[in-house]
C-alpha cells in the first residue's frame, strides 16, 4: 500500500513539475510571434535599408556594392535633397518654436483659473484627435483660392484679396507649418498645463513674499523650472517633423514642383515612384542618423535624470 | 520684531466660513505657537497675515501700522512653508538671495548676508546645490535661512517640521527655538502637533474650526484649559474624560468612580477656585490626566487630595520610563500612569492612587470648564 502511495505522490509530482514547466514557458511563448515579428521587421529592415542603401538596386533589389557612391549623389547631385533638408530645417524650426509658444502662453493664461477652462481644454485638444491626413486635406481646401479663404472674403466683397500660401512654390512650406501647428498646438498646451499644475502652490507665494511680480514670478522662476517639459516638447515636436509625411502628401504632395519636399517625401518619391530603390535608402539611412543623433543624447539625459531624482 | 495685532478677522472661502472672528495680540519678540486640529484654519490665518489672501473683514496691526492693504513684499514678514516652496530651478545660494534681490540690496551686502545665514544654520558647503539635490533637513535648512536673509519683523511659519522624521523633527525644534532665543524676532508658528507647541512656544492659541478656543502660556493650556477641546487637545496621552453625578456625601461634595460591578469609590472634589454645591444631582465630566492616577505619589501619606481605588487592569502598554494601565472608571476607558514595577497583568485587580489636586471639572452640555477658569 506504501509503495502506491508512493507511485501515486510520484506522478503528481511530475504532474505538478509539468504544469510549472508550462507556467513558465506560456508567457515566453505567448510573447514570441510579437517578439520574432519586429525584431525582423523593425530591426531586420532597417540592417537592410543600410546594405541597400550601399547597392545599386534600382526598382528591385541588386545585391552589389557600390560603396557610398547614393551617398555622393545624394550630397552632390541632388538639388531636390538640398531643398527638402532645407524644408524640413525651416519647417522644424518654425513649428517647434511657434507650437511651444502658443501652447506655453495659453497653459499660463488658462492656468491663471479662467473659467470654463474644460471648454477650452476641450477645443485645443480637439485637433489632436485628428490624424494629420485629415487636417492636410481640410487645410488644403481652407487654402485653395478657388475653394477656400481667398474665394470666401473676395465672395464677402474684397475682390483683391489673395491667399496663396498654398500655390506659391517660394512660401508653400509656411502653409504646411500653419496645418502643423495648428494640429500640434493644443498636445503643447496640455502638456504645458501639466506641467503648471506641478509646481507647487507655495512657491509662487514664497516669491510674492521675496517681492517678486507675477511677471517675474513666471520668467525666474515658472517658466525655468518647467525645463524638463520644454525638453520632451522639442524632442516630441522634432521627431513629428522628422517624420513628418502624410500631412504634406495630404496638403501639398511636396509642391508646387518640389517645393515642400520634405526628406520622408523624397525618400518615397525615390524609393518608390521614380524606381531609385539604392538612392531612397540613402536618404533613409540619413534620417535614420538624423534621428538618433537627437533621441539618443535625449535620451541619455532623461535616463541620467531619473538616476538622480529621488 | 514687531508685535502683530490681528482684531476679529473673518474669512470666507465662497459660503464657507473658516475664519470666524480671530482676535490675537502679540508682543514683540514672543513666540506664539497657532495649534489645532487639520483643516481649522491655521494656514488660511498665517496667507492672511502675510498678505497672500484678503480679509473679509477685520484688521492686521504689525507694529502700529495697520497692513490690511499692504502688498505681501511690504508687510516686512517672512514665512517657511510645509512643503519648503523652494525655487525648484534656482541654486541654494539664489535661493537664498533671490528676496534680497528683488529689493535691490547691493551685491556685496547680498552676498555677506547669504554668507552670514548658511554660516548660521550650516548650510555653508550646499550653496552651489540644487533643491533636488538637499535631503529634507537640509531643504528645511535653506527654507529657514532664505527667511532669515530677509531679516523681517514677523516670521510666520507654517507646520516646517511636519515632512521630517521623528528624529530630525525633535532637533529641529530645538535649532528653532535657540535660533529665537539669538534673534529674537516675532514668530508665529503653525503646527498640528501639540508636543510641538507646548516646547516651543511663549504662548499657544489653540485654534478649532475657525475660533480661537484659547490663548495662553502652555502651562496655563496644560494646567487650565478653558474648555473639554482644549483639555483633550493638550497633553499626550490625553486626559481622561470620566462621566460623573455629583453628590453629597458627609457634607462633601464629589463624585462616584465605580470600577467593577461592586466597586465604586467616593472622590470627594475640594479646590479652592471650585464650588460644585450648584451641581449636586447633576452629571458633570471629570477631567484628570494620566499621571494624576498612579500607583503612588511622593509624600502621599496623609495628603488629603489623594484617594486611593482598586481597578482591575484591562492592557499595558510599556512606553520605558511609565507603563500606561488602562482601566474601566464609569465605563469609560481611563489611561493611567504607572511604575512599570507596580504594573499588574491584564485581568488582575490594581491599586491605583487618584490625585484630585488639579482635576477639572466640564459641564457635558456647554462643553465649558466650571469653575473660575483663568
Ligand atoms: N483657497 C481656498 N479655497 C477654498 N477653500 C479653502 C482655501 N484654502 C483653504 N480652504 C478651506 O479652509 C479650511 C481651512 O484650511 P486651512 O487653513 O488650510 O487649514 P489648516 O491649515 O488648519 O489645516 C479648509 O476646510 C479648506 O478646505
Ligand atoms: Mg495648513
Amino acid at each position: 500500500m506504501g509503495k502506491e502511495t508512493s507511485k501515486a505522490n510520484d506522478k503528481k509530482l511530475r504532474n505538478i513539475k509539468f504544469r510549472n514547466r508550462l507556467g513558465n514557458l506560456i508567457p515566453k511563448i505567448m510573447i514570441a510571434p510579437t517578439f520574432t515579428v519586429s525584431l525582423v521587421c523593425v530591426y531586420g529592415f532597417i540592417l537592410w535599408t543600410i546594405w541597400i542603401s550601399f547597392t545599386s538596386s534600382k526598382i528591385l533589389p541588386k545585391y552589389d556594392f557600390v560603396g557610398f557612391e547614393q551617398y555622393n549623389i545624394l550630397f552632390t547631385q541632388e538639388p531636390r535633397w538640398w531643398v527638402a533638408s532645407l524644408n524640413l530645417f525651416i519647417f522644424s524650426g518654425l513649428f517647434i518654436a511657434i507650437c511651444i509658444a502658443l501652447g506655453l502662453t495659453l497653459a499660463i493664461f488658462i492656468d491663471q483659473r479662467l473659467r470654463g477652462e474644460g471648454v477650452f481644454r476641450t477645443i485645443y485638444l480637439y485637433p489632436m484627435a485628428l490624424s494629420f491626413i485629415v487636417t492636410g486635406t481640410a487645410w488644403r481646401w481652407i487654402m485653395n483660392p478657388s475653394l477656400g479663404l481667398e474665394r470666401l472674403v473676395q465672395q464677402l466683397g474684397f475682390s483683391d484679396f489673395t491667399f496663396r500660401l498654398l500655390v506659391e512654390s517660394n512660401v508653400a512650406i509656411y502653409a504646411v507649418v500653419i496645418a502643423a501647428v495648428w494640429q500640434s498646438t493644443g498636445f503643447m498646451f496640455a502638456l504645458f498645463i501639466a506641467g503648471l499644475r506641478g509646481i507647487d502652490n507655495s512657491i509662487i507665494k514664497a516669491a510674492q513674499i521675496d517681492g517678486a511680480s507675477l511677471k517675474k514670478i513666471y520668467l525666474r522662476i515658472i517658466i525655468p523650472s518647467l525645463r524638463p517639459v520644454f525638453l520632451s516638447a522639442v524632442i516630441i515636436l522634432l521627431h513629428l517633423s522628422i517624420k513628418c509625411f502624410d500631412l504634406v502628401m495630404a496638403l501639398t504632395s511636396g509642391g508646387p514642383g518640389y517645393s515642400t519636399d520634405m526628406p520622408a517625401t523624397f525618400m518615397y518619391a525615390f524609393a518608390f515612384n521614380r524606381g531609385r530603390l539604392a538612392f531612397g535608402a540613402a536618404s533613409a539611412v540619413i534620417m535614420f542618423i538624423t534621428v538618433m543623433a537627437i533621441i539618443i543624447p535625449y535620451l541619455y539625459t532623461e535616463l541620467k535624470g531619473t538616476r538622480n531624482a529621488r | 520684531m514687531a508685535s502683530l495685532t490681528i482684531t476679529d478677522i473673518r474669512k470666507k472661502f465662497g459660503s464657507q466660513e473658516v475664519l470666524k472672528g480671530i482676535s490675537l495680540s502679540i508682543n514683540a519678540s514672543e513666540f506664539v505657537v497657532l495649534v489645532g486640529p487639520s483643516g481649522c484654519g491655521k494656514s488660511t490665518l498665517l496667507n492672511l497675515i502675510a498678505g497672500l489672501e484678503t480679509i473679509n473683514s477685520g484688521e492686521i496691526k504689525i507694529g502700529d501700522d495697520v497692513v490690511n492693504d499692504v502688498q505681501p513684499k511690504d508687510r516686512n514678514i517672512a514665512m517657511v512653508f510645509q512643503s519648503y516652496a523652494l525655487y525648484p530651478n534656482m541654486n541654494v545660494e539664489k535661493n537664498l538671495s533671490f528676496g534680497l534681490e528683488t529689493r535691490k540690496v547691493p551685491r556685496d551686502e547680498i552676498k555677506k548676508t547669504v554668507d552670514h545665514v548658511a554660516n548660521m544654520l550650516q548650510i555653508s558647503e550646499l550653496l552651489k546645490r540644487k533643491p533636488a539635490e538637499l535631503s529634507g533637513g537640509q531643504r528645511q535648512r535653506v527654507a529657514m535661512g532664505r527667511a532669515l536673509a530677509r531679516d523681517p519683523a514677523i516670521f510666520l511659519f507654517d507646520e516646517p517640521l511636519s515632512n521630517l522624521d521623528a528624529k530630525l523633527r525633535v532637533d529641529m525644534r530645538t535649532e528653532i527655538k535657540m535660533l529665537h532665543q539669538r534673534i529674537k524676532t516675532t514668530i508665529v508658528y503653525v503646527t498640528h502637533d501639540q508636543i510641538e507647541a507646548m516646547t516651543l512656544a511663549d504662548r499657544i492659541a489653540i485654534m478649532k474650526d475657525g475660533v480661537i478656543q484659547q490663548f495662553d502660556t502652555p502651562q496655563q493650556v496644560y494646567d487650565n484649559p478653558s474648555n473639554l477641546f482644549v483639555a483633550g487637545f493638550i497633553g499626550s496621552p490625553s486626559m481622561n474624560f470620566i462621566p460623573c453625578t455629583v453628590i453629597k456625601q458627609n457634607e462633601d461634595t464629589g463624585v462616584i468612580f465605580k470600577t467593577g460591578e461592586e466597586t465604586s469609590f467616593f472622590i470627594p472634589i475640594k479646590r479652592t477656585d471650585l464650588s460644585l454645591t450648584e451641581w449636586i444631582d447633576k452629571d458633570v465630566i471629570i477631567g484628570v490626566r494620566p499621571e494624576q492616577i498612579a500607583s503612588g505619589f511622593h509624600l502621599q501619606e496623609g495628603n488629603k487630595q489623594i484617594h486611593e481605588i482598586m481597578c482591575t487592569v484591562q492592557v499595558l502598554e510599556p512606553t520605558g520610563p511609565d507603563t500606561l494601565v488602562f482601566v474601566n472608571i464609569n465605563d469609560t476607558k481611563v489611561t493611567c500612569r504607572v511604575n512599570p514595577l507596580d504594573a499588574k497583568q491584564p485581568g488582575e485587580n490594581m491599586k491605583l492612587m487618584v490625585d484630585i489636586s488639579k482635576v477639572l471639572v466640564f459641564d457635558p452640555d456647554t462643553k465649558m470648564r466650571i469653575g473660575n477658569v483663568a
